[in-house]
Formats: structure tokens, C-alpha cells, sequence
């Protein structure tokens, strides 16, 4: 008899234990190919950018819990989710500045909606925000740089030109030009000028700080 | 929805229940079905109003959202998932994660499920389709698959620090998409269903959906509970189970010599036993205090 109870109860036991593993391994498989699918998908492309405020990159996938409402509390439509099928985390929140430009607003209402940490709080001046830096790619396309036109777009679309954003003037080989000059210290990435530059490739753009790497400095120390 | 298999006009004339029909209108067998359809909707509505009208009574998803501008709430699951992430949340979403889970606590935990899920509406037509064309059950898998699967939501949250989940969750993606655009968020909506239609019976609610058993283990002490009351009335005519997302936690409260409570916290109290049963066996009742008269009314041994 107790023998008996003895067999059943290991059939039983090694029964839960197949099944247990089996389970176990399957949906371990599933969440290693998640985790592969999500390392790719939580790459953002170099044109979106992040909200005033976001923690760097790896944070903000840990803290945003995508529910919009920074987006919702942007007064310019700047900011917008990533739908499932684009080549960002989806759900979450950024915006792309050669099509609607961040406003850097002065309450920065984005910030004080998200209920997460994914957007600092501590960020109570718009002109501290680090949304990425502008760099001037299109070298050899700038009207201004190359002599086209004595274009001022980008510096105009500035909202703290003379701080971010100068025209320096340069002389080469008799010719006078200006070259429109970014002060990586002072630029908040809002992406106005990139918005606004007159050439149909933008010749300014602003690319996520991890990509420029102007503190090198603190980097070495 | 009622099964192929025992619809009322399938059965014998002398059968009981088939007697009691005739004072059953339609609207009385789906009262709660259309109540669930009407508050899933609405809800979704309540989310529309802003983007569409401009009324924004509610704003954001069901991931976090903020109510008449004031009242902060947010998905206990997807929070907890972010401290294990980050290690830390702030205090607006752990309030908004308590008065979610304690409304769910409250009203039954997987009542998201089968009252607010916009997941559910997929899945139900996926069933109901599945009955009209007699589908085999397909592919069953064991019961506390989607609990494995909870689990690798968290451990994916704290191993990989960030909402892994949440890059497929097709409950936040599907109403995601319908409140702040689609883009390819069909194509989830169409997986769902066939996943449903052609691969597994009630397949993605009933066995798979790792934020149904979080809702589920929050539901495990509820109060609002399903009792088989009257089940000495009951005529075996297995409408109930055939209707019922989870049979299995109807069996011990029927069918069973123990409490008439449906105790499971994988019942999603979406009511549709009471819709469909014609000898009004089931009722909603406060779990405590039926305990505790069930309690009075048992010899106690």
C-alpha cells in the first residue's frame, strides 16, 4: 500500500516536474528571442529625438511606460508615440525636428505630465534640456558656407541665438563668407534650425549627444 | 454566444430549462455581454474624446493616464515591471497603481479582462467565429503557461532593464493604437484573432496573456465573486460551460459539495454564466459574507 502511494506520488511529481520544464524552457525561448527582437528595436534611429528631460537612452526604455501623456500636453504637436512597426521602441515618445521642431517651451509641460521618471523632473529650465546638439553636416551644401546666398535661417530659427547658435565670419582666398558656428554648451537640441534651414537636405541637423561625444573630457577623467 | 451544442432549440421539449426559456427575452441572455461591450467601448470613447473632440476628460492609454486633469492612474503591471527596470517609479504612479489595483482588487482582478480589455473584444469574435465554423480546439496548452510567462516579464524587466514586454503587449499596443494611431498595430489585432480562430480556443485570454494572470493573482481574494447559489436548480444543460472563458473554475463551485463561490482567480466575472443560465443558478455576490452565511447555513463537522 504505501508502496504504492510511494510510485504514484513520484508519477505524479515527476509528471509536474516535465510539464514544469517544459514550460519553463519554452518561455524562457520566448523571452531570449523578446530579448533579442528588443535590443535592435530599442536602438533609436539618429532623426528621432527624445523629450526635454529624458534620461539617457537605457533608462528612459526602463522608466517610459508609453502612455502618451507627454505627448498629450505638448502644445505645438512636436511630440508623438512610436506606433508598432516603426524602427523605435514602440510606444514610446520623440519627435523628429526637420518636421515639427521642439517650442522649448518656458513650463516645459511635457515634462511636469510624464508620471514616470523617463522625464527628469529636476528639469525646471528649458534652456538646461540636452534633446541632442546641433552639428552642421551639409558643410559643402550651406548657402552660406558656400558662398550661395547670405543665408541666415538657421541662426534666426534659434531661440537663443548669439548663446547656441553664431554666423562666423571666415575669409578664404579673398572671398568673405559666414559659417553658421553651434556652441555645443548652450544648444538644447530643439532642433528650430534644422526645421528652418533652406536647403532641402537639412545642412544643419541635430544628432543625439551619445552620437557627437563633445565631452570626451569628462569621458577621460 | 451560446454553444452549438446545447442551444436551447437543440434541446429535448421535456428538457426543464427548455420550459423556462420562453420567459428568457434575448436581451435578458445578454445583459452582461452587452453591459461588458458597453463599458469597453465607452471607455475607449473616454480616451477618444480628447484627440477627436477635444473633451479631455481622460488622457494618455490604459499604461498611465490622468482623469479630469487631477486623478492619476496607471497599470499596476507595467509599473511594477519599471521598478524592477529602473529600480525606482515615482510616487504619482505608485498612487496610480494603487487606486488600479485596488479598484480590480476590488471588482474582481481579471474584471479587466472581460470589462476593459479592448484584447477581449478581438478574442471574443475570434470565438465566436470559431463556434460558427466548428473548429477543432487546437493547440491546449497547460493551465499556468501564461503564470510562466508573468514571470518572464519580470525577470526580462530586471535582466535587460527596460519593458521588454511592452515592445509586443498586445493589450497596451491594440488600445495604443486605436487612441494615438494605428500604424501597424493591425497587424497585432489580426495575429490576436487568428492566433484565436485558427491556432488555440480562447487561446490568447484564456491561456497565454501574462497581464490577465497579473490580474488574476490580484483577483485571487476578491470580493466580488460569482456564486452558483441556486445550484440544486441546476439542469446539467452545460450552457454555462460552454459560454464560460474558463470553465474550470465553474466545476468546484457546481458541480462540487464544498462553498458555492466561484473562487478562482481566473474567472473574469464577465457575468456570462448568469446571461445564459436559464435556471438562474449563478448570481454576483459579495465573497465574505456569502462565505460566512454559507458558514452558518453547513452543519459544521
Amino acid at each position: 500500500m504505501s508502496a504504492r502511494r510511494r510510485t504514484e506520488f513520484s508519477a505524479e511529481r515527476r509528471r509536474f516536474l516535465t510539464q514544469g520544464a517544459q514550460a519553463a524552457g519554452s518561455v524562457s525561448l520566448v523571452g531570449f528571442l523578446l530579448g533579442a527582437y528588443g535590443e535592435p528595436a530599442a536602438s533609436t534611429p539618429v532623426a528621432a529625438l527624445r523629450p526635454p528631460g529624458a534620461l539617457a537612452e537605457d533608462a528612459f526604455l526602463g522608466a517610459c511606460v508609453r502612455c502618451g501623456l507627454c505627448v498629450r500636453d505638448c502644445p505645438y504637436d512636436t511630440l508623438r508615440l512610436a506606433r508598432f512597426g516603426e524602427p523605435l521602441a514602440t510606444g514610446t515618445p520623440y519627435f523628429v525636428a526637420r518636421d515639427i521642431p521642439c517650442e522649448m517651451c518656458e513650463d516645459i509641460p511635457c515634462v511636469k505630465a510624464c508620471p514616470t521618471p523617463a522625464l527628469d523632473k529636476s528639469l525646471t529650465d528649458i534652456r538646461a534640456a540636452d534633446m541632442g546638439v546641433a552639428v552642421v553636416t551639409g558643410t559643402d551644401t550651406c548657402f552660406s558656407i558656400t558662398g550661395v546666398a547670405h543665408c541666415v535661417g538657421c541662426y534666426e530659427a534659434c531661440p537663443i541665438k548669439d548663446d547656441a547658435i553664431t554666423m562666423e565670419m571666415k575669409q578664404e582666398h579673398g572671398k568673405v563668407f559666414f559659417v553658421p558656428t553651434v556652441h555645443r554648451e548652450h544648444c538644447t537640441g530643439c532642433g528650430k534650425c534644422e526645421a528652418d534651414c533652406l536647403y532641402p537636405e537639412a545642412a544643419i541637423k541635430v544628432l543625439p549627444r551619445a552620437l557627437v561625444r563633445h565631452d570626451i573630457g569628462q569621458d577621460l577623467a | 454566444m451560446t454553444s452549438a451544442r446545447t442551444s436551447p432549440e437543440q434541446r429535448a421539449p421535456g428538457h426543464p430549462a427548455t420550459r423556462r426559456i420562453a420567459r428568457r427575452s434575448w436581451w435578458l441572455r445578454q445583459r452582461f455581454l452587452l453591459a461588458r461591450r458597453a463599458v469597453q467601448l465607452g471607455l475607449l470613447g473616454l480616451f477618444l474624446l480628447g484627440p477627436v473632440a477635444g473633451i479631455w476628460w481622460a488622457k494618455g492609454n490604459l499604461a498611465a493616464s490622468t482623469w479630469f486633469g487631477v486623478i492619476p492612474l496607471s497599470d499596476p503591471f507595467i509599473v511594477v515591471q519599471s521598478l524592477l527596470a529602473v529600480g525606482h517609479v515615482t510616487v504619482t504612479a505608485l498612487l496610480g497603481a494603487l487606486l488600479i489595483g485596488a479598484f480590480y482588487w476590488l471588482v474582481g482582478g481579471r474584471a479587466f479582462c472581460s470589462w476593459v480589455c479592448p484584447v477581449n473584444i478581438i478574442t471574443d469574435a475570434a470565438h465566436w467565429c470559431r463556434e460558427r465554423l466548428r473548429l477543432p480546439p487546437g493547440w491546449r496548452p497547460q493551465r499556468n503557461l501564461r503564470h510562466y510567462l508573468l514571470a518572464m516579464c519580470l525577470v526580462s524587466a530586471a535582466l535587460t532593464g527596460t519593458l521588454t514586454w511592452e515592445l509586443v503587449n498586445p493589450v497596451t499596443l491594440v488600445q495604443r493604437a486605436l487612441v494615438f494611431g494605428v500604424g501597424l498595430g493591425w497587424a497585432v489585432i489580426l495575429a490576436v484573432f487568428l492566433f484565436d480562430l485558427l491556432v488555440s480556443r480562447r487561446g490568447w485570454c484564456g491561456h497565454l496573456c501574462p497581464v490577465g494572470a497579473f490580474y488574476g493573482l490580484v483577483g485571487r481574494t476578491s470580493p466580488l465573486r460569482v456564486a452558483a447559489d441556486r445550484r440544486e436548480a441546476c439542469t446539467d444543460c452545460g450552457d454555462c460551460f460552454a459560454v464560460c472563458p474558463e470553465p474550470h473554475v465553474i466545476t468546484p463551485a457546481l458541480r462540487g459539495s464544498g462553498s458555492r463561490l466561484v473562487l478562482a482567480g481566473d474567472c473574469t466575472n464577465c457575468g456570462r454564466c448568469l446571461d445564459v443560465c436559464d435556471d438562474d443558478v449563478f448570481r454576483f455576490t459579495e465573497r465574505y459574507a456569502y462565505a460566512a452565511r454559507e458558514r452558518d447555513r453547513l452543519p459544521s463537522g
